[in-house]
């Protein structure tokens, strides 16, 4: 009898410690998938710090693009480009964006064409970027005859459009129904309760939107390949091609030339710092105001 | 509101409101149609000019090889075999390990250290993907070709398969690289999917599963992933779809060598986009940009496809959560 129990206690205990094995192993795999990933992070991080920064210079900031192997030059002209084409398309984007978010979240609820709507537009936000440069390209570069700048603002506000109607209408959602219920019992009108009510209400997370928009343009460099195209002098005519950072990156990278590389890595270091200090400074944004 | 309370109202003001409020309703839902047209505009702009390839070749683009702008012949499988490739060899490195970063992010991590290892995981996929090119071109590729490729090779030279799967020269790009820095771009958009995922299953569950004796692994291969089952393979679509079109990260590694005739991991080699990146600006308006438009409408109906499904399955979790809770 006493036998038995043991024989069946030991048999427990084995299988608890088989159990108990499974789990370390496995969390352990867990966590080394988590120290995998931190380890690429670091280390791109690390080289675009340590090959950029050495590229910095104020002559980055105030001189045009240098031909090959030219002793100086900078990218004063990819970054007014950039500045320019990501601020209009922005400008382009966010109200029709917020628009359509609106749509979903107060008018759209439920019905039909919302269902569409929202689902057709989760597809556009992770649609291959490069596809919407060759849409832009059919619809008017093909047409004008001419790359232009202008081109290139609209494939990227293509772009910012479903990421602000995205964050636009979770954020409307979060809004609580108490609140526009209290305003309609005022008597006040449905557009004033969206304008002066919810929107307002969740300001800050429509904000958030716009900034994660624009850090997501900034990187682009797909749709500008063949709408901006890339130019060697300074200009802020939309007629004319424009230069920007990122496509003046890829040309660069990939030319046999050091001091495009060079400069190639000081633009690349500028656009990560841009991006990832947008990014923070949205959450920062968006969790003070929540 | 209704016409018994606007009697009580000034009389401008009640004909204002109504006009402002129509406004308002027509301009959300032009935006709304304005979207769908966006959609629309897309496939039959790129249908139209891909139209004198269509025309061409109908559907045998798609397997046929050569691809040859001077003598004007295309097809579009070394590409459309490239994509495929890379997006698989990343999918195949990503998969388990935001699996594991998820997990780890939901059941393993100390508590203060969630929020700020969700945010660096968030902020990896915020990075633009040209720094992951460039990076991958200038600095993991030669690595990759020092340490990997050329041990690989003494030790497989003689092998029938493998031998071919690493032969070429050291130079440290084609569909490996690809493959591998396409890996490292979507691990952070799987896993912090993957982690809200986990994160919808009631702690009630979890608790009833720890309370039995369960041991973490016992919880989250049992409880956590059958419940979320639907929701995993949504992420990991919306990671293939990323893969898939992703141009940038791709088009510096990959080679851009339109022929197929090496098995070789580590031979130059093309996808759809970085065809379409590198050709496009300079391609003949004729045959060669309808070709390549073409192979855009292909990748753009793949993609379509990938992420209709993912959402979809999303939904579904989005759905189930709520019936159970």
């Amino acid at each position: 009898m006493s036998l038995s129990v043991t024989d069946i206690d030991e048999g427990r205990l084995r299988m608890h410690q088989r159990r108990k094995r499974v789990n370390v192993i496995a969390l352990t795999l867990s966590l080394g998938a988590m120290g995998f990933g931190m380890f690429w992070l670091a280390w791109i991080l690390f080289e675009t710090a340590r090959l950029g920064i050495g590229g910095i210079a104020l002559s980055v900031f105030t001189e045009m693009t240098p031909p090959p192997q030219a002793d100086s030059g900078g990218l004063a002209n990819a970054i007014a480009g950039s500045l320019v084409m990501v601020g209009l398309a922005t400008l382009l984007g966010t109200p029709i964006g917020i628009l359509c978010g609106i749509y979903l979240a107060e008018y759209g609820k439920k019905t039909r064409l919302g269902y569409v709507t929202g689902f057709v537009n989760d597809i556009l936000l992770s649609a291959p970027s490069i596809v919407i440069g060759l849409f832009i390209y059919a619809l008017i570069v093909a047409q004008v005859r001419s790359f232009s700048a202008a081109a290139g603002v609209l494939a990227l506000s293509l772009i910012v459009i479903p990421v602000v109607i995205r964050t636009t209408e979770n954020m409307l959602s979060l809004i609580p129904n108490a609140l526009r219920e209290a305003a309609y019992a005022l008597g006040t009108p449905k557009w004033k309760v969206i304008y002066s009510v919810t929107l307002k209400a969740a300001r800050a997370g429509v904000m958030t939107g716009i900034l994660l928009a624009l850090a997501r343009i900034a990187g682009e460099t797909a749709p500008l390949l063949f709408t901006a195209l890339s130019n060697q002098f300074w200009t802020l005519s939309l007629g004319e091609p424009m230069a920007s950072l990122p496509v003046t990156i890829y040309k660069y990278a990939l030319s046999p030339y050091e001091n495009w590389k060079d400069l190639a890595w000081a633009g690349v270091f500028l656009i990560t710092l841009g991006v990832l200090a947008l990014n923070i400074v949205a959450r920062v944004l968006f969790r003070n105001k929540t | 509101m209704d016409n018994t309370v606007t009697g009580s109202r000034p009389p401008e003001r009640s004909r204002r409101q109504p006009w402002a409020d129509r406004l308002f309703s027509i301009a959300a839902h032009g935006a709304a149609w304005l979207t769908l047209a966006l959609m629309a505009g897309i496939m039959v702009s790129l249908t139209i000019s891909a139209m004198p390839a269509i025309r061409e070749y109908g559907l045998s683009f798609l397997w046929r090889s050569e691809w040859d702008p001077v003598q004007e012949k295309f097809g579009g499988l070394v590409m459309i075999y490239g994509t495929l490739a890379t997006s698989f060899i990343a999918l195949l490195i990503a998969v388990p390990v935001s699996f594991g970063i998820a997990l780890f992010l939901t059941e393993l991590s100390p508590h203060w250290l969630r929020r700020p290892l969700g945010t660096a995981v968030e902020l990896l996929a915020a990075v633009p993907s040209i720094v992951y090119g460039m990076w991958g071109l200038l600095v993991f590729g030669p690595i990759l070709a020092t340490y990997i490729q050329q041990p690989a090779q003494a030790v497989f030279g003689g092998v029938p398969v493998l031998g071919a799967l690493v032969s070429g020269a050291p130079v440290g790009i084609g569909i490996l690289s690809a493959g591998i820095i396409l890996a490292i771009m979507v691990i952070p958009f799987i896993a912090s999917v993957m982690r809200d995922v986990f994160e919808t299953t009631p702690a009630l569950l979890k608790e009833s599963a720890y309370g039995l004796g369960s041991t973490t692994w016992e919880v989250v291969s049992k409880v956590v992933l059958p419940f979320t089952k639907t929701g995993v393979i949504g992420a990991i679509m919306l990671g293939l779809g990323r893969a898939l079109g992703e141009t940038m990260a791709v088009t510096f590694v990959i080679g851009n060598f339109n022929q197929l005739d090496s098995l070789s991991l580590f031979a130059a080699a093309n996808s759809i986009t970085s065809a379409i990146a590198n050709e496009f600006a300079e391609a003949s308006p004729g045959l060669h940009q309808a070709s390549l438009m073409y192979l855009g409408l292909v990748l753009f109906f793949i993609t379509f496809v990938v992420l209709a499904l993912s959402k979809v399955l999303l939904a579904r979790l989005q759905r189930n959560e709520g019936s159970r809770a």
